[in-house]
């Protein structure tokens, strides 16, 4: 996954998202923000699935894999991943 | 180490122009109850999706209504409009505590006697009365509003066959600043149809005209519309008292006040802007101070359908599935649709969890269960991360949804009344196939 422009993105503690490619700011919440941070360090989306089951107080109705997938959709539509690439990892 | 609770992940761009001099935070809470009772226990025990009505509510803001009515007026009526939702038990609660009944079909007049209603206090309104329907409103001595002269013709006909000198309402249509002309029910008061009428009437002989209606129009929110209306309304008394000796008993201003929803195209909220019932019948007694003195007051009706039901109403939902459209909004696919919800069409329906949640909130559209695009009940609002099974709450939704729902692909839900001691009970029962399929015949070359 090309994760260039998530490397220019300025990540705040809390949340707040900075694209200074585009201007763009954005905010993300507690997950979003850790797969963020996964994504942008390079780490394939099954990996990031699986940081999250070890970070985070899951119930059984939750589902990280498809959750990484969809927060993959989002980053695309946001200009924050290319659209060609459509492989993870 | 106490790991932090996991939350579907939200990735929201900030977009300036949202915010205004109006704006306030979406205090968002949840209503996990309805007058005490949990809302999980109203689905375990009568399913999802689910009509809940407040019996507390419907008592409370009719008495607010006719509290202000008889503060101002010696004598006022409220009139229960079948149409808004004329499912017997909520009629059966607004006759109980006083108010007679405003039925606009046959159907509905035969309801309001089935339900023990007597006939000289049922209001019979609507453009549309055969002479079935105008002989058993007369027999039973039922109050009819006459809506064109073809009706005065048929009333006449009908009342000479029963030999009675029936009193009969005119209904109205007027201008007013501030709201839509509604022009196609009654008689026009600008152009002199009103008074031809009632010339017409008594020309007739037959019928005694007793009363005047007019109804202006629908979640009307400016109070000035209803001075206006009133004032207009009791110049005619006076002329009609002046001019042709007709002295009315009832003057009556319709319904047409505004709940506490939004309209699609509102700006601020209803619970913002919407008055309150007490300031309508404020505007409505001052202009009807022109009434001339001396004359015995007349008793003032009000056929308020929605303003008195809407609050009383709730429709709980499930969350069957959220899912990702490509413009980035989260969707929510419910399990009650706009078969169900006929209002959506209308209104920003209030939304909320019935549970307690977490998490920001997010752009959200909410779908219902047809397969059919027009199946959206929000389209556009900020809610918070919820999951497959959470339960929603969509709030004023007492009025018309229950008489105008439709039976489309799935079943109507049941319907449900929770008394004033907090006592829930079925008051119409989920369909089923057998109640799709009991109206069908099958011809007997396909048998």
């Amino acid at each position: 996954m090309n994760v260039e422009r998530l490397r220019e993105l300025a990540i705040s503690d809390t949340g707040f998202v900075f694209d200074p490619y585009s201007g763009f700011t954005f905010s993300v919440n507690e997950t979003g923000r850790f797969m963020l941070q996964a994504l942008k360090a390079g780490h394939a989306a099954e990996a990031v699935a699986a940081q999250l089951a070890e970070a985070f107080d899951l119930t059984p109705s939750d589902d990280p894999s498809r959750d990484v997938h969809e927060f993959i959709l989002m980053l695309r539509e946001q200009q924050l991943l290319p659209h060609d690439d459509d492989r993870e990892g | 180490m106490i790991r932090p609770r996991y939350e579907r992940p939200t990735l929201i761009r900030h977009v300036a122009g949202m915010m205004n001099k109006y704006a306030r935070v979406g205090a968002l809470k949840p209503l996990s109850h309805v007058d005490g009772v949990p809302v999980a226990r109203l689905v375990e025990q009568f399913g999802s999706p689910l009509f809940v009505f407040s019996e507390r509510t419907i008592v409370q803001r009719q008495h607010e209504l006719k509290d202000a009515l008889a503060l101002r007026f010696p004598r006022s009526q409220l009139a229960w409009s079948y149409k808004t939702n004329y499912l017997d038990a909520v009629c059966r609660v607004f006759h109980r505590e006083g108010s007679w009944a405003e039925v606009v079909s046959e159907l509905e007049f035969d309801k309001a006697r089935r339900l023990g209603v007597p006939g000289e206090q049922i209001l019979f309104n609507g453009p549309f009365k055969p002479e079935s329907a105008l002989d058993k409103a007369f027999s039973a001595g039922a109050r009819v509003h006459l809506d064109h002269f073809d009706e005065i013709l048929r009333a006449e006909r009908v009342a000479e066959r029963r030999g009675l000198h029936p009193k009969v309402t005119m209904r109205v249509n007027l201008a007013v600043p501030g709201t839509p002309a509604w022009s196609r029910f009654g008689f026009n008061l600008e152009n002199g149809q009103a008074l031809d009428a009632a010339k017409r009437l008594r020309a007739g002989g037959r019928l005694e005209l007793a009363g005047l209606h007019c109804h202006i129009g629908t979640f009307v929110q400016d109070v000035d519309s209803y001075r206006q209306e009133a004032k207009k309304l009791a110049l005619l008394a006076n002329q009609l008292q002046r001019e042709l000796g007709v002295r009315v008993d009832t003057i009556d201003l319709g319904g047409g006040l505004a709940s506490r929803n939004t309209l699609h195209a509102q700006y601020l909220p209803g619970d913002q802007v919407t008055p309150s019932l007490a300031q309508y019948v404020e505007a409505i007694a001052e202009g009807l101070e022109a009434l001339d003195a001396g004359a015995a007051p007349p008793t003032i009706v009000l056929e308020s359908g929605r303003a008195l039901i809407d609050e009383a109403g709730f429709l709980v939902t499930t969350v069957h599935a959220t899912k990702r459209l490509p413009d980035g909004r989260r969707a929510l696919v419910l399990d009650a649709g706009v078969n169900a919800l006929v209002t959506a069409n209308w209104y920003k329906h209030d939304v909320v969890p019935a549970q307690d949640f977490a998490g920001m909130p997010e752009p959200t559209v909410m779908y219902g269960p047809l397969c059919m695009n027009i199946d959206v009940l929000r389209d556009q609002l900020l809610f918070p991360p919820v999951a497959p099974g959470d339960r929603l709450v969509f709030k004023n939704v007492g009025a018309y949804n229950v008489t105008q729902w439709m039976q489309f692909i799935v079943e109507r839900p049941a319907v449900v009344l929770v008394s004033r001691s907090g006592e829930p009970a079925v008051i119409r029962r989920r369909e089923s196939l057998d109640t799709l399929v009991s109206q069908e015949e099958l011809p007997p070359w396909l048998r």
